[in-house]
């Protein structure tokens, strides 16, 4: 049996537990997935679901909190008024269909260029940059004893591992070289850990016309400095074009302050912010150098990969352009 | 010497050849897929056109900062070297100037659309 067949017989089997009252599984079908993390859509009669799995014997990343650990913190999130799907089921073992869970299909977009320029969205655009700052802050409010495991991971953590897959790249780079002596001079003080999502920016929200209604990828949250997060929101690569906008491309970093004041009561310290976009665009920067220089033969797709890494070099005039001006 | 056509008008008509002829035969995946392929063609081409000059630019530039000679990998490394040692920074004269042109010879083969490329060939081109 194909595992598209596999898959539908066992969320038949499920559907009661997903949907009161059950009903027929429809239209599977795959929206994206590696070889470690799937995600599929599907409907139970009229009402959408989305299942994000890790196949059976899939390894999952040693700095992921795992799709289990994943539905817990978007349920801790939702308790706190953070749009997020609702979460329906949680894999477990003897259901055989792997690791992972079922939630709601929200509607809405998540292409950021489409977010960014169709009329549609041109009335919610201008909100979006406070927004994501109210949103921000009701992430970091949530009880550190309602978490599941994570990992702890400071700036100084943080600044480390980067530095280190930069290494590991064996290309010299003269201006990730002086970002990262930027940053080791511009360590913000140690602030008490607090729940970060790590990886919210444009694209991993679903946005309709009136509003933020989730938020999506908890695969890089953890523990550690909740101004990771307002500073990764303004690195240039999610503003995709729109440079005078830093929020994702949706509006200034001044609103974004505002909107995470009101809520969290916390000041912001733009300075501590920017030393997060320095390390976010130096991050993302190594991201794209390691994908090209990671081991062909082993990863499939061996052309995209070797041309996300010649956009390493975006991130480098990004970060020349933060540590000599204003940007 | 080669003779003409030489490799840049190759390549550029392979990219024309894939978006033109192949990529209306497609959808799905492998459309987006020979998208990549022209676009890496068209990589390879602007790399092919501009390269040699703006290399012996930047080779020029930091035998001239470094105070030594060496092929474009060795005096990049020992400049990463003196970064790293703290021995050359922001402040130095002549640094921001070298790494803002060898960014913009970089961008100009990589990634001619990008935003903060197109802001920087205003702000630096010049200088």
């Amino acid at each position: 049996m194909s595992d598209l067949a596999d898959l539908e017989a066992g969320l038949a089997a499920l559907a009661a537990e997903i949907r009161p009252g059950g009903g027929a599984v429809r239209n599977l079908r795959r929206l994206s997935g590696g070889a470690s993390q799937e995600t599929w859509a599907f409907d139970i009669d009229a009402d959408p679901y989305i299942l994000r799995r890790a196949p059976k014997g899939a390894r999952p990343h040693e700095n992921n909190p795992g799709l289990e650990n994943e539905a817990i913190l978007m349920q801790a999130a939702a308790e706190v008024g953070v749009p997020s799907p609702r979460v329906r089921l949680v894999l477990r073992p003897e259901h055989g269909l792997g690791r992972g869970f079922v939630m709601d299909h929200v509607q809405g977009e998540t292409i950021a260029r489409k977010l960014l320029r169709d009329e549609a969205f041109a009335a919610v655009r201008p909100k979006l940059a406070r927004r994501i700052g109210e949103i921000m802050a009701g992430i970091h409010g949530i009880p550190l004893e309602r978490l599941p495991p994570l990992r702890h991971a400071d700036a100084r953590t943080r600044l480390d591992d980067i530095a280190q897959r930069y290494v590991d790249t064996k290309v010299p780079r003269p201006v990730c070289e002086l970002a990262i002596v930027w940053l080791r001079d511009h360590m913000p003080p140690p602030r008490p850990p607090r729940l970060v999502h790590g990886d919210l920016r444009n694209g991993n929200m679903i946005i309709d016309s009136r509003d933020i209604q989730a938020v999506l990828d908890w695969e890089l949250a953890h523990l550690g400095d909740p101004m990771e997060d307002l500073g990764w929101v303004c690195v240039n690569s999610w503003r995709f074009g729109e440079l005078d906008k830093p929020v994702g491309g949706f509006g200034p970093r001044e609103e974004l302050f505002a909107g995470y004041e009101a809520v969290s009561g916390v000041a912001v310290d733009a300075a501590q912010v920017r030393f997060w976009e320095v390390l976010g665009s130096l991050s993302w920067g190594v991201s794209c150098a390691a994908i090209a220089v990671a081991d062909h033969t082993a990863g499939d797709r061996p052309l995209e990969r070797a041309m996300i890494g010649r956009r390493a070099s975006e991130c480098e005039i990004d970060l020349l352009r933060l540590l000599t001006e204003e940007a | 010497m080669q003779d003409p056509p030489h490799s840049e008008d190759l390549l550029e008509q392979v990219a024309a050849f894939l978006r033109t002829e192949v990529l209306p035969q497609l959808s799905g995946a492998l459309a987006f897929h020979v998208r990549v392929a022209a676009n890496a063609v068209d990589l390879a081409r602007r790399e092919v056109q501009l390269a040699p000059a703006s290399d012996a630019a930047e080779r020029a530039r930091l035998t001239a900062l470094l105070g030594m000679d060496g092929d474009l990998a060795t005096l990049n490394a020992a400049l990463c070297d003196r970064i790293r040692a703290r021995e050359i920074d922001l402040a130095t004269p002549g640094l921001v100037d070298h790494l803002r042109r060898s960014m913009l010879a970089k961008l100009a083969v990589d990634q001619p659309n990008y935003s903060t490329f197109r802001r920087a060939l205003e702000a630096w081109g010049d200088e």
